[in-house]
This record gives structure tokens, C-alpha cells and sequence, in this order.
């Protein structure tokens, strides 16, 4: 058996179903031996494509997703879907290939130091330098991909040791003497943290992506408890979008009543979130009242980083969860809920009616229509933070966006993945026209895989989310973001690859364009063209504190709020 | 504050670059670095200077022990020993320069470790403070090269970087 038919079989034991990747000379023997396996390969056209594919089938499988490239470019091409899996921990093993080993480091045809320039957005790299050592590494990539704090692992495979003959094991013992994620959170300060909460006059529960899993806990503890409950990017889902313990979406495009209770709060029980600064804003005018911030994470790294914590415990938000659930108590919170109650009737989500399509209301429409019932995939920019608004999801891992980095482009090869990774979901892909133009020739994937998913791009004609900056912050002096001179018609760019194509123009036109996307069988890319100007409200700027929230645009403004 | 961090590390290639490249990433102030093996085969020691508030400490810390090939991190506060090697070569331009580096060399217990006709190289090992006054006292005569090796550092007593059972305390 040859390196390359191992590391297959190695995979295979691993259980991996599915691969996505581009081959290239480098990793050739892999796809050679590829050819035999029972493994699926989905051909991507960018590697790019592969890394983001492989990420959302991880976050929407709750597995680790695989993605394989050849040597330099190839395995360049996986730098950001790699950082973007990084920065929202998911699991990922991105295998490529390289130049035989005799080349490494001389300037190669295709060579690239694939491990030096990921090392820092990998959670381990390795370059296998021996054909016997590939299970024990790939054995402990998916280990350390998927436990403790998940993330991306590469293993880089010279071309030679590919091709070399196998001779070793496939029963390899973990010997990871450095690696031991603490996962049972300390009694003690389980103990502290309920005590805390007990006492608690206006406690929050701040949720994020490290509790996905944990979302059975998560919806029991808030409901003995009574606690309310807010859900960062990360973490929608996590928590049904419809539970009337539910406050929304804290921080830069938060709801009022999630921002204006993390301001009056005066215990913040915080479970598997890293204080991004999108959701604090400026860190010293945080959550001025909270005496008490309880922080649960499984990364020791994340507790105190940022914010100051009075009870870390360290831990599995699943386990933490299981524990806390059994000392308590309901709470009573009244007169807090009666203050929250008012801040949440006050100010609900809303937008500015306008004669034109607006893209809030199509989200509306589609959350309205599917009953929250889908799996959303979103680019990034005004259209990632509407559809966070406004299509509350009712599962968790059903909200894939990119959270951390923030990558344009990843909507497309997000809906591929997770549609391959639950193919009886309806997976929806709410999309700018900005992003969607970064990774459009994904495309080819889908038609090549019948890969059912509804693209919904929300064409503003403008980087919107850039343009809605530069109005606020820059005069509306609209530098370089203006698309709609040059954007395709996207229908017709669909149709081009035989896909069907929607085009919705006028505001009366929403719901059958709803209803054609909706009941097409099979892939869909649908263009609402949607009011150009249009801001996402409320805002904190960024550097802002939840007092400095506005809730419109400064010139739209009608009355003036409390 | 200036800390001086032990770090425990299976010697793997490109161990150390994940090391600096956190320090660099994560704009930690790393001031030395020093490394050999253990008498345990595959396990080498690091010796860190580092400075920083207490929180960027625990930062530190706390990043170096997410790395899968870190065993074990220790900062020494506690009582330890701290040693640091020079090799200084210095101009002496005639005999009483030479007599005057040879007192000096005397009252910091240096070695003279090669002898020209208008230089010598003299060794001393000492905390990283006795080094920075050797170099003062040294300055005046022409220091033409310097080598240190960074701080090293061992906790004292029975205190040992251990990592499990299974394995000898290194
Ligand atoms: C790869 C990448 N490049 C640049 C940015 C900066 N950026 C953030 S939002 C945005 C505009 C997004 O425009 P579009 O996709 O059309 O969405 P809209 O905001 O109009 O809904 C840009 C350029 C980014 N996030 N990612």
C-alpha cells in the first residue's frame, strides 16, 4: 500500500464521508488513490471554495470537515477559509500536497511553506516527513480538530512520502502529552457561579458558538431558570429565535433590549463566547454594572482575556451546563423582566418603510415564509447582519456565517457545505452582491452535485455595509464602493450555468418571488434588487459603548428617542 | 515587569517558530530566548525573558500552553537560580589597558578565554545583571563583540518542570 492509499484509509477510520478539494501534481497520488475509495470527492473551483465548504459542513454537522489541495497555490488558495475557520473555531483538516521532500526548501516548481505560513491560523500543523507516521498524525489531527476548542488542523504530505510504500500501523495509540483539554468545569466554581445567580438581581445569559452543541442544556437551565437569554452571531440558533426568553443579538447591530440588559445587568453568566469587540464595544464601558461575570469556556485562554472574570470555569459549555442544571433554582426576576419587557416592546427590530424592495423585508418574508425552518448561510456585510435580525433561527447550527473574520464570499461555498452535510435541509443563502462576487464560480459545484440551495442575493449595488460607513463616519464621500455600473445580471449569470434565475424588481413582487425561490426544486439563484441606501439598524459604532446606540439614520430621524 | 518563564516543549522541527511567532502575533515583548535539550530524549527546556503587566503574563502563559507541543509553562516568581553566558571580546591597545581588563576580569571572576595581540575574549557567566555591569565596566576599553546567551533559568529546592508520572521530573 502506498502513503497515499493509507492516508485514505486512515481518513476512512476517522469515519470522513466526504472530502471537498482541487487536485494539482503535488496531490495526485492521493487522488489517484482517491479513485478507489469509497470516500466522495465534491470537485470545487477554488480552494477556497473547498476550505469554506468544508467549515459550514463541520458547523452544520456538528463533524470535522475535510478539505485537500496540491502544493503551493493550491494550498495557498486555503489561507483565509483556514483563518476563518480559525477564528470561529470550527473543526477543520485541510490536507496538501508538496514537493518531495529532496525539494523542500529550494524554490520548487509550486512550493510554497505551507505549515510556516498557517502556523498562525491553524490550531497544529504537521509536515509528515515519514510514510509510516500518516495515521498516527491524520489520528491526531481529528483529535485535535474536534475537541477542546475546535479548529483547523493541516497535514502537508511531500509528494515522495505519498508514493512511498506503507509500511506501518493503522492502530496508533493518542500520545498527546501536551494536549489535555479540561472539560469538567470546577466544582467550586460551578457552586460560586450559581450562588451568584441566585442572588442576582438582573442576570443575562450570553450565549456564543462554543455552546451550539449545548443547546438542549442551554434551553432547559433558561427555562428552570428563567433567565433571558441573548445569542451572539456565533451563538444564533443555539437558542430558538422564537423562545420568549430570547432578547436577540447583542453588540454592534444588537437588538435594544440585548445591549440595554448587558448594560443594567448586574451578573453576566457568559458561555462559550471570547468578548469580540463587535460585541462589547469598548471594552472599559462594558457591562459597567455587572458586579459578578461568570465565564465559561473550554479555552483557559479566553477567560480574562478581555474582559475581567469573577468566576471562570473552564470546561465544556455541555458539561458546565449538565452541572449547573442540577443545583437550579428559578430565579425571581419580575421586575427585571418587567423592565426588559418594556425595552423589548419599545423598541423592536424595525426598518424605515420606503416605496422600494428593502432587504429587511425580503428576509422577513423568507423567515415568515419557511417558518424559520432552514439552514442560513449569509456573505458578509448589511445583508449578514439583516438576515441575523430578521430570520430568527429555530435550531442550532443553522445560522453559518463567518463570525470572526468577517470573510466576503463565503455565503456560496457555506450553503454547499452544509447542504452536503444535511441534503434533506433547505439551505438558504442570504447573499450581497459584493460578496457573492467572490466566490460565484462555485456555482459549476453546484450544478455538478445537484446541490439544492436557494442563493438569495440582495443586490443594493453597492459594497453596502462599506457605503453605509462612509455615510455615517465619512461625509458620503462613497470611495470605491459603488457595483452596480459593472454587476452581472444574475439571473441570467445563473441561467448561464443552468441554474434557474429570479429577478425581483418591485416591492409587489416580493412574495411570488418568495414563492418562486421557495418552490423550486432543486438550486435557485434569486436577485431582489433592494433599496440602495439603505443602514442597518440600531448601531453602536465601533468603539462605542451600548449608551452610544443609535437606533437610526441621524438624518431620518423623526422624534427624538429615549 | 520583567519575568523570566521556564518552558517545557517536545523538541519537534519548527517548535521554536510556533514560539516566536506567538510572541510576534500576539505583540508580546520577548526579550531573550534560550533553548537545549533535557536529559529526557525528545524533550528540550526554554528559558524566556519576558516583560509585561500581570495580565499580559497570564496572557502568556495561557497562550504558550495551547500550543500541543508545550508540556508545561512555569513563571518563575518563586526563589530560582538565573544564570547567563557571555563572551565579550575587547581592544586592549597596550599593557596597561591589559592589566587594568585583567582587574576587571578578576573582580567579576571572568575567564580569559583567548588571548591576541590587541584583544582578548573573556567568558562570564553570572545573572543577567552581573553580565550588564561586567559590559560597563568593560565599556571603556573598546568592546568589539558580544555574545549573550539569554537568561536560563531553575526553580529552587525540590520544585522540578514535571510533566506526568510516567515520565522522569525534568
Ligand atoms: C474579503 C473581504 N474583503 C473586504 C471586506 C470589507 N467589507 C465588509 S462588508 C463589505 C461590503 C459588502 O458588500 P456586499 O457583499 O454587497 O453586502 P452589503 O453590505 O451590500 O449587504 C466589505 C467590502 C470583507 N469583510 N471581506
Amino acid at each position: 500500500m502506498k502513503g497515499s492509499e493509507a492516508l485514505l484509509k486512515a481518513l476512512e477510520r476517522e469515519g470522513v464521508e466526504v472530502i471537498f478539494g482541487h487536485p494539482g501534481g503535488a496531490i495526485m497520488p492521493v487522488y489517484d488513490a482517491l479513485y478507489d475509495s469509497p470516500i466522495r470527492h465534491i470537485l470545487v473551483r477554488h480552494e477556497q471554495g473547498g476550505v469554506h465548504a468544508a467549515t459550514a459542513y463541520a458547523r452544520a454537522s456538528g463533524r470535522v470537515g475535510v478539505v485537500m489541495a496540491t502544493s503551493g497555490p493550491g494550498a495557498l488558495n486555503l489561507v483565509t477559509g483556514l483563518a476563518d475557520a480559525y477564528m470561529d473555531s470550527t473543526p477543520v483538516v485541510a490536507i496538501t500536497g508538496n514537493v518531495p521532500r529532496a525539494l523542500i526548501g529550494s524554490d520548487a516548481f509550486q512550493e510554497a511553506d505551507v505549515t510556516g505560513v498557517t502556523m498562525p491560523i491553524t490550531k497544529h500543523n504537521y509536515l509528515v516527513q515519514e510514510v509510516n507516521d500518516i495515521p498516527r498524525v491524520v489520528r491526531e489531527a481529528f483529535h485535535i480538530a474536534s475537541t477542546g476548542r475546535p479548529g483547523p488542523v493541516l497535514i502537508d504530505l511531500p509528494k515522495d512520502v505519498q508514493l512511498s510504500e506503507f509500511t506501518g500501523t493503522f492502530e496508533v495509540e493518542l500520545d498527546l502529552p501536551g494536549y489535555k483539554p479540561t472539560t469538567k468545569g470546577h466544582p467550586k466554581q460551578i457552586e460560586r457561579a450559581l450562588d451568584a445567580l441566585e442572588r442576582a438581581e438582573k442576570p443575562i445569559l450570553m450565549v456564543g458558538g462554543g455552546a451550539q452543541h449545548a443547546h438542549g442544556e442551554l434551553l432547559a437551565f433558561a427555562e428552570k431558570t428563567g433567565i433571558p437569554v441573548i445569542t451572539t452571531l456565533m451563538g444564533l440558533g443555539a437558542f430558538p429565535g422564537h423562545h420568549p426568553l430570547w432578547l436577540g443579538m447583542p453588540g454592534m447591530h444588537g437588538t435594544v433590549a440585548a445591549n440595554r440588559a448587558i448594560h443594567h445587568a448586574d451578573v453576566i453568566l457568559a458561555i462559550g463566547l471570547r468578548f469580540d469587540d463587535r460585541v462589547t464595544g469598548k471594552v472599559s464601558r462594558f457591562a459597567p454594572h455587572a458586579h459578578t461575570i461568570i465565564h465559561v469556556d473550554i479555552d483557559p485562554a479566553e477567560i480574562g482575556k478581555l474582559v475581567r472574570t469573577h468566576v471562570p470555569i473552564v470546561g465544556d459549555a455541555r458539561l458546565v451546563l449538565r452541572e449547573m442544571l442540577k443545583g437550579a433554582k428559578p430565579l425571581r426576576l419580575a421586575s427585571w423582566w418587567r423592565e426588559l419587557e418594556d425595552w423589548r416592546t419599545r423598541y423592536p427590530l424595525r426598518w424605515k418603510p420606503r416605496p422600494h424592495l428593502q432587504a429587511p423585508e425580503v428576509i422577513r418574508a423568507f423567515a415568515e415564509a419557511t417558518g424559520g425552518h432552514a439552514i442560513v448561510t449569509t456573505g458578509v456585510g448589511q445583508h449578514q447582519m439583516f438576515a441575523a435580525q430578521y430570520f430568527p433561527v429555530t435550531r442550532p447550527r443553522s445560522f453559518i456565517t463567518s463570525g470572526g473574520l468577517g470573510t466576503m464570499g463565503v455565503g456560496l461555498p457555506f450553503a454547499i457545505g452544509a447542504r452536503v452535510a444535511r441534503p434533506d435541509e433547505l439551505v438558504i443563502d442570504f447573499d450581497g452582491d459584493g460578496s457573492f462576487q467572490m466566490t460565484l464560480q462555485e456555482l459549476a459545484t453546484v450544478v455538478k452535485y445537484g446541490l439544492d440551495v436557494k442563493v438569495v442575493i440582495l443586490n443594493n449595488g453597492y459594497l453596502g455595509m462599506v457605503r453605509q460607513w462612509q455615510d455615517l463616519f465619512h461625509a458620503k464621500r462613497y470611495s470605491e464602493v459603488y457595483l452596480a455600473d459593472s454587476n452581472p445580471d444574475f439571473a441570467r449569470l445563473a441561467e448561464a450555468y443552468g441554474i434557474k434565475g429570479v429577478r425581483v424588481e418591485r416591492k409587489e413582487d416580493l412574495m411570488k418571488g418568495v414563492e418562486a425561490v421557495l418552490s423550486t426544486d432543486g438550486p435557485v439563484v434569486a436577485e431582489f434588487k433592494v433599496y440602495h441606501e439603505e443602514g442597518v439598524f440600531p448601531m453602536i459604532p465601533a468603539g462605542g459603548a451600548a449608551e452610544d446606540m443609535i437606533l437610526e439614520h441621524p438624518e431620518e430621524r423623526e422624534e427624538v428617542e429615549a | 515587569m520583567r519575568h523570566v518563564i521556564s518552558v517545557l516543549v517536545q523538541d519537534h522541527p519548527r517548535v521554536l517558530n510556533r514560539i516566536t511567532g506567538l510572541f510576534a502575533r500576539r505583540g508580546f515583548n520577548l526579550e531573550s530566548l534560550a533553548v537545549g535539550t533535557t536529559h529526557v530524549p525528545g524533550l528540550s527546556r526554554i528559558s524566556l525573558v519576558v516583560s509585561g503587566d500581570d495580565h499580559t503574563l497570564e496572557q502568556v502563559e495561557k497562550q504558550l500552553n495551547r500550543l500541543i507541543e508545550v508540556l508545561k509553562v512555569t513563571d518563575h516568581s518563586e526563589p530560582h537560580v538565573e544564570r547567563e553566558l557571555a563572551l565579550v571580546k575587547v581592544h586592549v591597545a597596550g599593557v596597561e589597558e591589559r592589566l587594568a581588563v585583567k582587574d576587571i576580569q578578576e573582580a567579576f571572576r571572568a575567564r580569559v578565554v583567548d588571548v591576541a595581540q590587541k584583544s582578548l575574549i573573556l567568558e562570564l557567566t553570572g545573572d543577567s545583571k552581573k553580565i550588564d555591569s561586567f559590559l560597563e565596566a568593560l565599556r571603556p576599553y573598546g568592546i568589539l563583540e558580544v555574545m549573550r546567551t539569554g537568561a536560563v533559568a531553575m526553580s529552587r529546592g525540590e520544585r522540578t518542570l514535571k510533566v506526568r508520572e510516567k515520565r522522569e521530573a525534568v
